[in-house]
């Protein structure tokens, strides 16, 4: 996104979503329940490890045939009566999507929940054509009135409570819901938004899945809002990235598994839809055109390096669910269109390096992410493929370089490093009293938050030897 | 016992415990040779790198990773009072040195005569410690490393469940990250600090009077925290109690 570089940096985000206790009771909330009933869905699953490796094993098919199973797509997609488009990048994808609006005289879109249209800006894009934008899921419907970007790829307003949705909707709604219990709030919600989805002149959604051997997109959601999104309008235009293809439908349904319990716990989402083709003769309803954009921005750059098992991100969101980071930050401490570990590999390729570099960093290498990735992508992995790609380019701070370079200069010389430590720790026990050091020089992002162990006094490589020449002296 | 040689192992101490916890050495000494082993300490050792791994310096990370691998050439194991020191032989050197034609061999020759301690003491050396008695009670973490990279969950408690006295109290979210991560805690020391300080809590929820966990970076990250709100929880790593060195003073007590 061409907004990360106008904003705070990392570490004043981070800090800020620190101080904001009302952003850590909605973050815990959410994620608290959604682990919650993940396990649950799991533990009623019990062929989920074949399950995540047959996931795994057609996402890396498909990225292999990538080219194959794109043809295949786009001459199937013609076949039904769809236009496919081609975008290298997120500013050729906004403007083919804003043309097809223009030329359509469109006033009034809606909008289908779609992570892709957040990641090439669709919706900067549409206002600066002067297109009214309307979003239909009702927590982007939420983040639309308060002005935001989604924290969460499942639960885009999950930084919000439902105090401050109550708050959004008594302005932001005529008139105001009836009362401020979740069921008046929905209600008053399907008002708004009803009448929006009669008059829109385009739908646009993004995909879940784009199946090859159909020309078919999917989308997956519980409101139904994806249907009346991209039914009633005269365009339908879907966005997508090239990584949602797969062969087939039965391969979609076998990533669907996978997809909906690592997500929100369910076994199924209440509504999964294919649409195949605009309109055709005799057909009660659906639009006159459909438009398919198929957007690469970054994808294909990820095909041929070391970031390649990205491209098997299903979009679930368990990552950030049981991120320890993530859930003291948020999502929008972490600048980018993605949060949380899956966020944190794929910013760096979308707004490059220089703006997202802490990103990779921020993360304490726990492997929790990994464990609960339905496609089994080894995130602490790639977190570190950046990390080692970043001091190569020597991006990493002067103070880290030359830190580590004088530590490894002493441990790969075992006599001097012997030494170095026996003399590393009399001086630190300078620092103490008792058995703690509460205050220390250079380490005071540790000691700011936490005392320090006071060294016992001798290194254990010196006790040892000590030891040693006593039992040979005793022998 | 069988009538099988005795198994030499080389004991890598771990920077962390060399420099501010010697008596977690001795008491991996002490177990190794009370299950049968013959233990060495090659004086070769500094660290295993992790720090410059973590950091994306793989030049300096190859470095020592080379030079621990030579160090630990001919013994039948390799055994760390550390899982994350643990995995970093066990993964991260064959990745690091998977292109280096002289060094690829012998980083999996390394990686797979490498064992964590309690898993090595449960899964290899089928021990139980005898004799222990420690009236107390006490909850576990289970560092991230050793429970993800290695496996390294029912063996610490295994082994746990052979001392007389002790009760083991449940810890909510055992297996959540303490927010040390290395360096993470000091370059990103307010979401460091967010983290521990739920765990500390939880921790103090469970009511044990002592926290014991398999990693010395993890367990100096978790007491620092309690010494500084206040708590009296007494903080050990897992061998020390099951050397009989509860007794002994706990992780920022004088001894």
């Amino acid at each position: 996104m061409s907004h990360a570089t106008t904003r705070a940096p990392f570490k004043a985000r981070a800090d800020a979503a620190l101080a904001d206790r009302t952003l850590k009771l909605a973050i815990d909330r959410t994620t608290g329940t959604a682990e919650a009933k993940r396990a649950a869905a799991l533990s009623a699953f019990p062929e989920f490890e074949a399950a995540r490796a047959r996931g795994k094993a057609i996402k890396d098919h498909v990225i292999a045939h990538l080219d194959h199973y794109l043809e295949e797509f786009e001459r199937n997609a013609i076949a039904s009566g769809a236009r496919v488009h081609w975008a290298a990048d997120d500013a050729e994808a906004r403007a083919i999507v804003t043309r097809i609006c223009l030329e359509a005289d469109a006033r009034l879109v809606t909008r289908a929940k779609s992570m892709l249209g957040e990641e090439i800006g669709l919706p900067h894009a549409l206002a600066d054509a002067g297109i009214e934008r309307v979003e239909t899921d009702l927590a982007e419907h939420i983040i639309q009135l308060a002005g935001e970007a989604p924290s969460h790829i499942i639960w885009p307003a999950m930084h919000r409570t439902r105090e401050q949705v109550a708050d959004l909707f008594r302005t932001g709604h005529h008139p105001p819901p009836a009362a401020e219990d979740p069921a008046s709030m929905v209600q008053s919600a399907r008002r708004e938004l009803r009448a929006k989805f009669l008059g829109a002149d385009v739908g646009i959604s993004g995909a879940n899945f784009l199946v090859a051997d159909t020309g078919a997109t999917c989308t997956v959601t519980n409101e139904g809002n994806a249907e009346l999104t991209t039914t009633p309008p005269r365009i339908h235009i879907v966005t997508a990235g090239i990584e949602k293809l797969v062969p087939s439908t039965a391969h979609a349904f076998a990533l669907l598994r996978l997809l909906v319990r690592s997500a929100t716990g369910g076994e199924m989402t209440q509504y999964t839809t294919f649409h195949c083709g605009p309109k055709r003769p005799g057909d009660a309803d659906g639009p006159e055109e459909m438009h398919i954009v198929l957007v690469d921005n970054g994808r294909s750059r990820m095909l041929a390096d070391e970031f390649r098992a990205m491209l098997r991100c299903i979009r679930c969101g368990a990552c950030m669910n049981h991120c320890v980071v993530y859930r003291q930050i948020g999502g929008h401490a972490y600048g980018g269109t993605y949060p949380g570990p899956m966020g944190a590999v794929l910013t760096p390729v979308l707004d490059g390096l220089a703006a997202a570099r802490d990103l990779p960093h921020a993360c304490t290498m726990n492997g929790r992410c990994a464990e609960v990735c339905p496609v089994g992508i080894p995130l602490p992995t790639l977190l570190r493929a950046w990390r080692a790609r970043s001091w190569r380019e020597g991006r990493e701070p002067g103070a880290v370089r030359a830190g580590l370079s004088l530590w490894a200069r002493l441990a790969t010389r075992p006599r001097l490093y012997r030494l170095a430590s026996r003399i590393g720790v009399r001086g630190l026990r300078l620092f103490g009293r008792g058995g703690w050091i509460a205050r220390l020089p250079l380490a005071g992002g540790w000691t700011a938050h936490r005392d320090l162990p006071r060294p016992e006094g001798r290194t254990f490589m010196e006790q040892y030897r000590a030891w040693q020449a006593r039992k040979g002296a005793g022998r | 016992m069988s009538a099988k040689p005795a198994p030499r192992v080389g004991l890598f101490v771990t920077c962390l415990v060399d420099a501010i916890r010697p008596r977690i050495g001795f008491a991996a000494i002490q177990l190794l040779e009370e299950a049968g082993c013959i233990v060495e300490v090659p004086l070769a050792q500094t660290c295993c790198g992790q720090p410059a791994f973590n950091s994306g310096d793989d030049a300096d990370a190859a470095r020592l990773a080379r030079q621990t691998i030579a160090a630990f050439e001919g013994f039948d194991h390799v055994v760390l009072p550390s899982g994350s020191c643990a995995a970093t032989m066990v993964h991260g050197y064959p990745d690091l040195l998977a292109g280096d034609a002289d060094w690829a061999a012998r980083a999996r020759d390394l990686a797979a005569r490498t064992h964590e301690i309690t898993s090595f003491l449960v899964d290899v050396m089928g021990f139980r410690p005898e004799g222990r008695r420690l009236e107390a009670s006490a909850t576990y973490h289970d560092s991230c490393s050793g429970l993800r990279d290695l496996g390294v969950a029912a063996q610490p408690r295994a082994l746990l469940a052979a001392v007389e006295g002790l009760q083991m109290r449940g810890l909510e979210g055992n297996d959540v990250c303490c927010g040390f991560g290395g360096t993470f805690c000091v370059k990103y020391a307010p979401i460091s600090n967010a983290i521990v300080t739920e765990k500390a809590e939880a921790i103090q929820r469970s009511g044990a009077d002592l926290l014991l966990a398999g990693d010395l970076g993890c367990l100096m990250n978790m007491a620092g925290k309690l010494h500084r709100s206040g708590a009296a929880t007494r903080c050990f790593h897992t061998i020390e109690v099951l050397a009989g060195q509860a007794d002994g003073p706990a992780i920022g007590e004088e001894g």
